[in-house]
């Protein structure tokens, strides 16, 4: 896990695919021609977030010429790409495709839809079913969606199957500007679950999120880096757009792992046993 | 510290952003809005200067013959220290047309009236300012349904309806509001010596606080009477913000067809920029 690193931290327009492409081939083409290898966008980056109606309207197929074209791109540079997903069963999935040497290596689709408070995902999107890390030619990633992260099971998961990256994509509205904090509560939360990820699964953590309002609502960027020791590696200031250039190493991973091998002495069987009492009925 | 305290600087830099990025999103770049002298649009005011230049925003004066002649005043002050354009709409003839026409004494009605013709002129003056009416509502006074429907609530936008009026003081105060705006008694000066808290019967800084642990922190009738707040504020200001429900939605539609306006068609305003 050695490659030089962009987060596109993009404010995508409600609903306009056409004009999202555009932007993201823009952002890969920049990114490329200053040497990065690997570039990751926001959740939903090709759509814009609260699509209530429109989630039907813009959903892409995997063979869709939208990630025809990025995946052309892809051939210098892999890019995470966020999207409305249209399986062949019609169901409909809040989707990050990683794209690799001109073509589709892996699809995450969000397990964890949110569905409180401000947020109505389960009435737009099905489900995803697996967490599943894959190989890239810079090493060995794991895709979370935004809520997917709220979990710790769905980055435990990462963690046991090897994953040297998390790639954390997210829509995150920006909350909270009482008790006289100089940042939002939204950003506090996050920072502290991504340091956590960081530090509990000895990996690095890249968080893309989106900037941008959407009918009062806005997005809080901040998109950041955290090494394998849980320490903020980068992170983009402010509101605006704007993109982030880091460099991933598997040194920071060695050392972090001989220093405390938590992957080692992690007992995933003795969950399995709890688990399955639990399946099973009983008191785990 | 007040729990209800913000950081100004950092919710100055939001609502500046949300105020150019959704009037973009509408295909403008100016604003209209009343200014009362009072505190709320003045900030209001404050904030469309910083965001889209003193030049881009209209501050519009609207006295009734009886208004305070110091409301005036205190709005020419603000406009004066803001730079942003003015315009003295009178509405003594068109409210009284109606008014005086059919007789109508009722202080709420007649106070109703006045907030609705307030409404028409800031919606006309859109047209030939080329800019969208922003609001001046904040949450307190959205909470407690304190405000002519279709009149002073009327809005394409406003940036500080999620903002309590302690929290409107703050950032008034950081913005740089004239004092004179700070200091007085808040008023919607629609009959003489009205006052916000002597209206309402009870204090900005009690309503902020009870709202702030039943909306926000989403607290109980118990648990909030546990907090010090007795139990007939708090049945008062429930049933208050039950009653005004209708003040905070949009009209209701009777369904009939399969796809029904805000019911199973459902867009974001931002749809199709």
């Amino acid at each position: 896990m050695d490659c030089r690193l962009t987060v596109a931290q993009t404010n995508p327009a409600l609903g306009n695919v056409g004009r999202n492409l555009e932007e993201h081939v823009a952002q890969v083409e920049a990114a490329r021609r200053s040497g990065s290898q690997v570039i990751v966008f926001p959740e939903l980056s090709l759509t814009g977030y609260f699509l209530k109606d429109q989630t039907a309207e813009v959903a892409l197929s995997i063979e869709s010429r939208e990630l025809a074209r990025l995946a052309e791109l892809s051939r210098d540079i892999s890019i995470a790409v966020g999207f409305v997903e249209r399986s062949d069963d019609g169901r409909i999935y809040n989707s990050v495709a990683f794209l690799e040497d001109g073509a589709v290596l892996h699809v995450h689709r969000k397990v964890h839809l949110v569905t409180y408070g401000m947020f109505d995902e389960m009435r737009e999107f099905a489900a995803g079913h697996s967490f599943a890390t894959f190989r890239s030619r810079h090493g060995r990633f794991g895709l979370l969606v935004c809520e997917d992260a709220w979990h710790v099971s769905s980055g435990y998961q990462h963690f046991l199957a090897g994953a040297d990256a998390l790639l954390v994509t997210s829509c995150s509205p920006g909350r909270g500007v009482d008790g006289g904090a100089r940042e939002l509560a939204s950003e506090r939360t996050w920072r502290t679950l991504l340091e956590a990820y960081g530090l509990l699964f000895q990996t690095w953590v890249v968080y893309s999120n989106r900037v941008g309002w959407e009918d009062g609502v806005f997005f809080w960027g901040g998109s950041r880096v955290i090494d394998p020791f849980g320490a903020e590696s980068a992170r983009l200031e402010g509101l605006e757009p704007g993109r982030l250039d880091v460099r991933i190493t598997s040194d920071a991973l060695r050392r972090a792992r001989v220093a405390t091998p938590l992957r080692r002495d992690s007992r995933p069987d003795l969950l399995a046993r709890a688990l399955g009492r639990l399946g099973e009925g009983r008191n785990a | 510290m007040n729990p209800l305290d913000i950081h100004p600087p950092l919710v100055e830099q939001l609502l500046v952003q949300f105020l150019r990025e959704e009037l973009a999103s509408a295909g403008f770049s100016r604003a209209v809005l009343g200014i009362s002298g009072g505190v709320d649009s003045a900030l209001v005011a404050a904030l469309c200067a910083r965001a889209l230049g003193p030049e881009n925003v209209l501050g519009v004066m609207m006295p009734y013959r009886t208004s305070n002649p110091d409301s005036e005043g205190h709005a020419r002050l603000l406009a004066s220290a803001l730079g942003i354009a003015t315009r003295k709409v009178e509405i003594t003839g068109m409210a009284d047309g109606y008014l005086a026409a059919h007789k109508v004494e009722d202080r709420m009605r007649r106070g109703n009236v006045m907030a609705r013709c307030r409404m028409i002129v800031l919606y006309d003056l859109s047209v030939e300012w080329k800019g969208l009416v922003v609001g001046t509502s904040n949450k307190t006074e959205i909470l407690l349904g304190y405000s002519t429907q279709w009149g002073d609530s009327a809005s394409a936008l406003n940036p500080i309806g999620d903002l309590y009026k302690h929290q409107i003081y703050q950032l008034s105060r950081h913005m740089g509001v004239p004092a004179p705006i700070l200091d007085k008694a808040p008023s919607a000066d629609l009959f003489e010596g009205q006052t916000d808290e002597g209206e309402l019967g009870f204090s900005y800084a009690d309503a902020d606080r009870l709202l702030h642990h039943m909306v926000d922190l989403r607290m109980s009738e118990s648990e909030l009477v546990e907090a010090g707040f007795s139990v007939d504020f708090v049945r008062r200001i429930a049933a208050r913000i039950a009653a005004t429900q209708f003040k905070r939605v949009m009209p209701l539609i009777a369904k009939l067809s399969q796809r029904t306006v805000n019911q199973d068609f459902r867009y974001l305003r931002d749809w199709g920029r």
